[in-house]
């Protein structure tokens, strides 16, 4: 199992190192590809109106007239090793992890990525405990009574959940419980945690529920669809023929073995979503990693879109480490190392 | 109450406007109606109280280029610093034109200039104080001056008029060269005179001095890059605490502001606090509730917002439609076949239908349709349209003349470039390319990010030749509120750049040329602004513009706010002046 473990962290660090070639090919390879002179390069870290002073001094500190490969070394070594950056009075030391620095903003990226993280933690973390709890019992009881009312008004939610894009449910849920009746605090009102717990609850139930709104619907329709497929299993029946419970033969056979597939979901769906829920936040105008993913992508900031990248990579090999572990609990068919 | 039901059409307008996914039309009014709004902070100043008090909330959809005073570039933080950093110089809190008339601040007078015209000299007010209460002297002013405009290296964010303009000799600034001495293009002969040297005579120097550069900083207390994060104030309001970019800023009263030194009065709010990177639509659904007061990137409501104001009377009473002094238009590149015949550039010019790029970006209520490339309120502007046609729609009869003379009786090919993320601007290419298509000139529309549109594509004349961009959208607004801070950055020749080229026309016509070099160096205003008339003349005879629209922006004032007016300088709301109603 350490063996297992192991093999799949180098897995993900190779993964990592591609997808930091890959970013970095889109901001600085394809660019010159393109045509795109280091001036131009230079140009964008500069304000309104470059002068050929600031491209020339961009273009010396950036490392822009080196070739591509030095360039990547450059950041590489950064990220493990850290880097300098001069601010004119002081120099300025980004430790490693350095996820680099930016120069748009002209600040370290790596702080700010931690800065941001609770935020979207608290966002995925509330928003998935309502998904799974709702998805999940809403599929099982919509699949042990197939056909039923119940079953046809959850599919039917289910259907509206999946179908209506999270920007539309959150303006409408912002319109009628923030501004015509103000049960829920408007949009950029997030609290930290450790400021005040309720304030923090308070302003995120609409983002959670609207969140979990759509992934709770596809949750409910793939645990009906496996729940319906289990259900008729041979094992089912065998539990049943031994006199099982029906509540036994539910949770413990049943349920436990239409989950694989839901965990397997999960661990992707949540890891992306620690990289940033971009809809929701920006929506909400959550100060969370997906926001400043795409303002960082609005505004070519490389370093910050790097960062993020590096860091949603990381929670997605991270999650699914812990999903294929989850497993061989969850459903004793699978075998790690198999 | 009544909020409540404003609230609900609001969110029922957005909803319907989500629904049906529509954008500007076209017509009087966005969504085809005749809408016509209060307009009452125009001209004048709406709601005047002496009432202090109470916090101010600002929003902001994106953030700041830095709110260090000497390393921004954009109006809306121009308008902002002066909470925090006095000028030399400033705009008098007046609507309409007297607004745009600098007015000395730090200084006891605007400058006194050298009959060689090469000297400009200031003298600061007695009793000015930084926020820790220690002195403001002329060296802090000579510091600011050589940190902001000759430390490229450091500090790039920032127009750099006094690089261009001082005779600094090869003065590397104060993070390379820490003897301020050898600064020699602003000398400080005692501590409250200011001498700034000149290489050649700049009539507009008052403009440059209202310009956040001027703005003191204490050398001890620089940080570079990271001044932003803790600016020394010596305004009305500091910074409550250090800075983290990107979150919540809180300005705070700085007790050691003199209002008696202070031409304006610009410390009504006990608080000031700034939201950065919120979405516009809840922006302004919270502006429209009133849990906002201001937007402070000053750039006007969203569509959907739009409709709300627009079909509601109380909330059209609170609202403002002011031109915003930009002005969008086309640049035609003279060194792209087949521009380099102006008959070509001349049959573009007349096959243009005005009225439906006016309609792209959502009819009047989004801009007038300029005929030149001087917006009215800069002086100097006449209502010139060398190139009008009947209802600014086209006409096939000059189009066809000039094709005929351009040797291309049946059109030409061509490229129109956009910003792919700007969805006005691509519709407006749409447009143009629809109405050319009829005369036979085909284009291509060649779609570029904002982000990289001005550093690697249409800023960048080599990739223009390449790409053969015949026809470039872009837009422009002043940066100081004259002929020459208008034009000089999109016309003079000098101001073609190899990146972030502004000059998107790439006119190096020696007259022009000639001209706006000349305008800075005559010191009567309105010799001054015959020239620009007459630059703007010969530029629109160069047919490489085609303007189309002065652009307009729907402010929304929430009823709390109090001395709200449009400032001409700014070209957005004057957020020094503004107060709550307690």
């Amino acid at each position: 199992m350490i063996r297992y473990i192991f093999r799949r962290l180098a897995a993900g660090v190779v993964l990592l190192l591609v997808v930091t070639m890959v970013v970095f090919a889109i901001f600085f390879l394809v660019p010159r590809l393109a045509g795109i002179d280091s001036d131009g390069l230079a140009a964008r870290y500069i304000g309104k109106s470059p002068s050929p002073e600031a491209i020339a001094a961009v273009k010396e500190r950036l490392n822009l007239d080196e070739p591509i490969t030095v360039q990547y070394w450059e950041f590489v070594s950064g990220l493990v090793m850290g880097q300098e950056y001069d601010s004119g009075t002081d120099i300025i030391h980004c430790d490693a992890p350095c996820f680099g620095y930016s120069f748009k903003t002209n600040t370290e990226v790596w702080p700010q990525l931690l800065e941001r993280l609770p935020v979207t933690g608290s966002l995925a973390i509330g928003a998935a405990v309502i998904w799974l709890v709702a998805g999940v019992s809403i599929g099982v009881l919509s699949a042990l009574r197939r056909g039923s009312l119940l079953d046809r008004a959850a599919m039917m939610t289910a259907l509206a959940g999946v179908s209506l894009p999270i920007f539309f449910t959150g303006l409408v849920s912002l319109a009628l419980l923030s501004y015509y009746w103000p049960i829920f605090p408007p949009g950029g009102s997030y609290t930290d945690f450790t400021e005040n717990p309720l304030a923090w609850a308070h302003g995120l139930v609409l983002p959670w529920v609207t969140l979990a709104f759509l992934y709770a619907a596809m949750y409910a329709r793939l645990t009906r669809a496996g729940m319906l497929d289990t259900m008729g299993e041979d094992f089912i029946r065998t539990a049943r023929a031994k006199g099982l419970p029906e509540r036994t033969v539910v949770t413990k056979h049943g349920l436990r073995a239409a989950l694989t597939p839901i965990i397997t979901i999960f661990g992707l769906d949540f890891g992306l979503m620690l990289g940033g829920a971009v809809l929701t936040e920006s929506t909400f105008s959550l100060p969370g990693l997906g926001k400043f993913a795409v303002d960082a992508i609005r505004g070519s900031d490389l370093p910050v879109v790097l960062g993020v990248t590096m860091f949603t990579a990381v929670f997605v090999v991270i999650a699914n480490l812990v999903v294929d572990v989850l497993y061989a609990w969850v459903d004793p068919r699978v075998r790690v190392g198999a | 109450m009544r909020k409540k039901w404003l609230g609900l059409a609001a969110a029922g307008t957005s909803v319907a406007m989500l629904l049906s996914a529509c954008g500007g039309g076209g017509g009087n009014g966005e969504g085809g109606g005749d809408y016509s709004v209060d307009n009452s902070a125009i001209s004048s100043i709406v709601d005047q109280s002496k009432e202090q008090g109470g916090t101010l909330k600002l929003a902001h959809s994106d953030q700041f280029d830095s709110l260090d005073p000497g390393n921004t570039y954009y109006a809306a933080n121009w308008d902002f610093t002066r909470l925090y950093a006095r000028t030399l110089v400033t705009y008098p809190q007046k609507p309409g034109d007297k607004g745009q008339e600098p007015i000395p601040d730090l200084a006891t007078d605007l400058g006194e200039v050298s009959d060689d015209g090469l000297t400009w000299t200031y003298t600061l007010k007695k009793g000015l104080k930084f926020q820790d209460g220690s002195k403001i002297t002329s060296e802090d002013v000579k510091y600011a001056i050589a940190r902001s405009n000759f430390a490229p290296e450091v500090l790039n964010k920032g127009p750099n008029y006094f690089f261009q303009l001082l005779d600094a000799g090869d003065y590397k600034g104060p993070y390379k060269d820490d003897n301020l001495d050898n600064f020699t293009g602003v000398t400080t002969p005692d501590d409250r005179t200011i001498k700034f040297h000149l290489k050649k005579p700049f009539a507009e120097f008052d403009y440059l001095a209202a310009m956040p550069q001027t703005s003191p900083v204490p050398a001890d207390a620089d940080t570079g890059t990271q001044y932003q994060t803790n600016v020394v104030s010596t305004g009305p309001y500091k910074f409550e605490s250090e800075w983290t970019p990107g979150q919540t800023l809180t300005l705070v009263r700085n007790e050691h502001y003199d209002p008696s030194t202070d031409p304006l009065t610009r410390n009504r709010p006990d608080k000031i606090q700034v939201q950065w990177k919120q979405e516009e639509n809840d922006r302004d659904k919270r502006l429209i509730n009133g849990d906002l007061h201001v937007d402070v990137a000053g750039l006007g409501v969203e569509a959907s917002a739009r409709q709300d104001i627009l079909r509601n009377e109380d909330l059209r009473a609170n609202a403002d439609n002011p031109q915003t002094g930009f002005l969008l238009y086309f640049a035609i590149n003279p060194n792209v076949e087949p521009f380099d015949k102006k008959a070509c550039r001349e049959a573009v010019l007349y096959g243009a239908d005005k009225t439906a790029m006016q309609g792209a970006w959502g009819g009047t209520i989004a801009g007038d349709i300029a005929t030149n490339m001087l917006p009215p309120s800069i002086k100097g502007y006449k209502p010139i349209d060398p190139y009008g046609t009947k209802g600014q729609k086209g006409s096939k009869k000059k189009v066809e003349a000039a094709l005929k003379e351009c040797g291309m009786p049946d059109g030409f090919s061509t490229n129109i470039s956009y910003r792919s993320d700007r969805d006005k601007e691509k519709k407006t290419a749409e447009a143009l390319q629809q109405a050319l298509q009829q005369y036979g000139i085909k284009t291509d529309l060649k779609g570029y990010p904002a982000g990289t549109y001005t550093s690697e594509q249409a800023g960048s004349p080599e990739f223009v030749h390449r790409e053969e961009l015949g026809i470039i959208a872009y837009g422009w607004g002043a940066d100081w509120p004259s002929g020459y801070g208008f034009l000089s950055q999109i016309m003079h020749g000098d101001s073609i750049k190899p990146a972030g080229n502004s000059n998107l026309s790439e006119l190096d016509d020696p007259e022009v040329n000639k001209l706006l070099d000349e305008s800075v160096q005559t010191e009567d205003p309105a010799a001054r602004a015959e020239i620009y008339a007459e630059v703007n003349q010969l530029a629109m005879e160069s047919a490489t513009f085609l303007p189309y629209l002065n652009q307009k922006a729907l402010l929304y004032r929430p009823e709390e706010l109090s001395n709200v007016y449009f400032s001409e300088a700014y070209k957005m709301y004057d957020y020094s002046a503004l107060g709550l109603e307690q």
